[in-house]
């Protein structure tokens, strides 16, 4: 295992002499981003070499979609140092277009193709090639599908984009990025819209074309896909590179990194040692419950019980129906089936008479859904809260007290109840979202969805002790994360969602010996039937 | 491996980027109400831009500008007539700028003031008419307020109704609302309200006739005491109460307030029907304290000068109600000044006033992020 220091802090500080014989440097970068207050990047840099998988990886907010967007010239930086194959680079002027001329592609998070457009004629938007005065695409159609078959990602050029399957999009965007001749091909989050089996073959691909001299930018933040795969690692944590890795060539294929280094620079520090909550009595009653809950073909047929007191995890890769089975609770979706809040019948409930019943929801995202970005902490802290503002006319000194209260038990930073939620950090943000929904009075059940998602380690631990302290006041706790680890430190009780359905379940002692981890991870990704 | 700065954590980490629901229409006029300051700024930015451009056009017609400026400042200030001509115009695009602010806030583009107004005119004349000739004051002013704002809520709780059950745009409804509600209002006219051959209707109880102002002659009547009154009520409603903090959130931010628990499609339905009757209620001004019957096209235009009010008085009740009497004064003056300019020179002020105010709405946020 060999690894490279950190950065130095002088431009393109990462030291040369890259182990394992990798080829020259592509791209060289230190950039500096800031979104109004917002610091989003300071001086992250990234060093790329010909035929290398470089992962650039970070927990979300990290920076990482921004790093690559500058290097490609969708957004512009605002200041910092930019070398391509050796050629110093205006960061402030840096465009898509020049950057595409310079052989930079990518594939971008959710896509960036123009939907009633074909594949071939997205492939050749702004570089139409003519024949007299008209656009000819055939020869570029018949090169698109004859490279997508060689590099084993088939596309079908005369599709519409937005008819085809997320993951066919996202290869007729790579392959479209390598027909233009990229020698930089970024890729992020390439694998949240795939199938495990399409993530293997994406995987494999990627593996073939770094081998033929492509450099390859790979923005994940998962660590199987960067053990699988990566020659080189960027860590990048708040804006900054902290840590950079690379794999040593003679050590057996999966044990090339040390990823458990990586995840801890990712994450600042180990995370917090478990301490579960009190145990719920045997005989608790239940207080939420779901029979035969389902949502269009995304959530089949639940059956669920959180019981007082008791802390239940909702465990799965993202994507297989954790999102709405936490809309179904809460009243935000159509759904069929019995939901039960508190004792009482809910099926039929709005969210609002949901609430009543003492449920309390956190959703999984706090910026489109969680928060209202342009008011005020306070605002935030009572919206929908009847108990707090009053009825009709609001009771600005309430409003004022509840915040203040909510500020000093969250410890929410700046300690200002008329701070704009906006200018907050992602930790103090997802602070105010836990603040007004576990400070609902008579709370009998609370859906926690990606609780800590993308907050600091400080945050976390706050954030825990609340979802603790809720169970430990007598309501029930349904935690829905795609980490496992917040899962084991944090629940009593473990259910496994596979495609929409539950897989599989694990409790008590089951969650606590060294095999649990495996055994959730195969549930998790339907190696093993339960 | 080093991690330096493993203690250095900027506040920043999370993914910036716009929320893709923002309405990029409203994005475009509007700014999220958090600074006055900001608000302020921007008003006058973009009237002193107006000023400027009026000016350049004076040369253009060979006038000195200031002597322009200042006979329309002077004369419409001391003149009764031209001064209660302002006054009246200002009081019925209170109203209808009222009816623009209000749904803006709540993320919903009422253009539909003129179909409103025109509702509102016609409720408010039939109930007038239809009252016995001595029906007392407190009785008759009462119900042709009731008949006017009613009317006028119908058609915008019509068009909150269709935009929520049927996801109809509502500038969309509104644009074909303007057009259907005058015709009908036509035919209506034609078939039984109409008096031989002219195009006016019968006169309303003497009761519902609003007091004038008695300024020189002009129409200015009580009826500024109704918008006067109304722009309290919403500036009272929207700081004050949980329906304002309901109609903002839902305005900024659908999701999270539907994630509150709040009925994002009733707020919706509730805003644009009291939308609607805040622009009814404009028929106070023309019916019951000018014409006192109905007449074609009586208040027309004062819908559309609505949306003119609501940009530049920034959304804000207080605002308004400035913009009101500015773009009040300026239609006024250019009666004033029009022996010395084309009265077109006037008129395309109002246009550059909104035009200016949009493009210092980036203006003042660029200003903003460079402080």
């Amino acid at each position: 295992m060999s690894q490279r220091s950190g950065p130095s802090g002088a431009p393109g500080g990462a030291p040369g002499g890259a182990p394992g014989g990798a080829g020259e440097v592509v791209i060289r970068a230190e950039l500096d981003k800031r979104y109004g207050a917002n610091q989003v990047l300071s001086r992250a840099q990234l060093t790329v070499r010909r035929g290398t998988v470089h992962a650039l990886v970070g927990e979300n907010g990290a920076g990482k979609s921004t790093l690559v967007k500058i290097l490609a010239g969708v957004v512009h930086g605002d200041s910092g140092a930019l070398e391509i194959a050796g050629r110093a680079i205006e960061v402030a002027t840096w465009e898509r277009r020049a950057a595409r001329a310079a052989g930079i592609g990518i594939v971008q998070q959710h896509g960036a193709s123009a939907g009633a457009l074909t594949v071939v004629e997205n492939a050749v938007l702004g570089v139409e090639p003519l024949r007299g005065p008209l656009v000819e695409l055939g020869p570029t159609a018949s090169a698109l599908s004859a490279l997508g078959e060689r590099i084993g990602l088939p596309v079908e050029p005369w599709t519409a984009a937005e008819r085809l399957p997320l993951g066919a999009a996202q290869r007729a965007e790579i392959v479209a990025a390598l027909h233009q001749g990229a020698k930089l091909l970024i890729l992020d989050e390439p694998t949240a819209v795939l199938t495990p089996v399409e993530v293997d073959g994406l995987l494999a691909t990627l593996r073939r074309l770094a081998d033929e001299g492509t450099a390859i930018v790979l923005v994940t933040h998962k660590l199987d896909e960067v053990r699988a795969v990566a020659d080189e690692v960027t860590v990048l944590r708040a804006g900054k590179t902290v840590a950079t890795f690379a794999a040593s060539r003679d050590a057996a294929p999966g044990a090339r990194l040390d990823v458990a280094a990586i995840a801890r620079a990712m994450i600042g520090s180990d995370l917090p040692g478990a301490s579960p909550a009190v145990a719920p009595a045997a005989d608790a009653r239940p207080v939420l419950e779901l029979s035969g809950v389902s949502v269009g073909s995304e959530l089949r047929a639940i059956d669920l019980a959180v019981r007082a007191g008791e802390i239940v995890g909702v465990a799965g890769v993202d994507g297989n129906g954790q999102r709405e089975l936490a809309l179904a609770i809460a009243g935000l979706v159509r759904s069929t089936g019995e939901v039960r809040i508190g004792g009482r019948s809910a099926s039929r409930a709005s969210p609002a008479a949901r609430f009543a019943l003492g449920l309390a929801h956190i959703p999984e995202d706090r910026q489109h859904g969680g928060l209202w970005l342009d008011a005020t902490v306070a605002d935030n802290l009572a919206l929908g809260r009847a108990d707090v503002t009053g009825r009709f006319r609001t009771d600005r000194a309430r409003v004022l007290a509840h915040a203040g209260t909510q500020i000093a038990a969250l410890d929410i930073r700046p300690a200002a109840p008329t701070a704009v939620v906006r200018s907050l950090s992602g930790g103090n943000q997802q602070k105010v979202v836990i603040g007004r929904e576990l400070s609902r009075p008579d709370l009998s059940c609370v859906i926690a969805a990606q609780p800590t998602r993308g907050v600091d380690l400080g945050a976390v631990v706050r954030i825990h002790d609340r979802l603790r302290g809720a169970a430990a006041a007598g309501a029930g706790v349904l935690v829905i994360s795609a980490d496992l680890d917040e899962l084991l430190a944090l629940c009593h009780r473990l259910v496994v969602l596979l495609r929409g359905r539950i897989v599989g379940e694990r409790a008590g002692e089951a969650l606590r010996d060294a095999g649990a981890r495996s055994a959730l991870g195969a549930l998790m990704t339907g190696v093993e039937a339960a | 491996m080093t991690t330096p700065d493993a203690s250095a954590r900027p506040p920043g980490a999370r993914e910036p980027g716009p929320d893709p629901d923002r309405v990029r229409l409203l994005e475009a006029v509007r700014l999220p109400f958090s600074g006055a300051r900001r608000e302020i700024l921007t008003a006058v930015i973009g009237l002193l831009a107006s000023i400027a451009i009026g000016s350049v056009l004076m040369l253009i017609v060979g006038k000195a500008p200031g002597q322009v400026w200042w006979a329309m400042l002077s004369d419409t200030a001391t003149d009764p007539s031209l001064l209660g001509q302002a006054l009246y115009r200002a009081t019925g695009i209170m109203l209808t700028g009222l009816a623009v602010a209000l749904p803006l806030e709540a993320g919903l583009f009422n253009i539909g003031g003129e179909a409103q107004v025109t509702a509102g005119v016609v409720g408010c004349a039939l109930v007038g008419t239809a009252l016995p000739g001595g029906t007392p004051a407190v009785i008759a002013i009462p119900l042709c307020l009731l008949a006017a704002a009613a009317a006028g809520g119908l058609i915008g709780g019509a068009i909150g109704g269709l935009r929520v059950a049927r996801g109809a745009h509502e500038v969309i409804t509104s644009i074909m609302l303007n057009a259907i509600v005058p015709g009908v209002a036509l035919y209506l006219g034609n078939r039984a309200l109409f008096r031989n051959g002219t195009t006016t209707g019968a006169p309303i109880a003497s009761g519902a006739e609003l007091p004038q102002l008695g300024l020189g002659g002009s129409s200015a009547n009580a009826s500024i005491a109704v918008a006067v009154l109304a722009v309290a009520v919403v500036w009272w409603l929207r700081a004050r109460t949980t329906w304002g903090l309901a109609w903002r959130a839902v305005g900024q931010s659908p999701e999270a307030a539907r994630t509150a628990g709040i009925s994002v499609g009733r707020v919706r339905i509730v805003v644009m029907t009291a939308a609607g009757a805040l622009a009814g209620l404009a028929a106070a001004n023309f019916v019951m304290g000018n014409k006192h019957a109905f007449e074609e096209g009586l208040g027309r235009g004062s819908g559309f000068a609505g949306i003119s009010v609501a940009l530049l008085g920034r959304m804000h009740p207080i605002g308004v109600v400035l913009a009101a009497l500015v773009l009040g004064f300026l239609s006024s003056g250019g009666v004033a000044v029009s022996t010395l300019v084309p009265k077109e020179l006037v008129e395309v002020l109002q246009p550059v006033v909104v035009l200016a105010v949009a493009a210092a709405v980036p203006l003042v946020r660029r200003m903003e992020a460079a402080r």
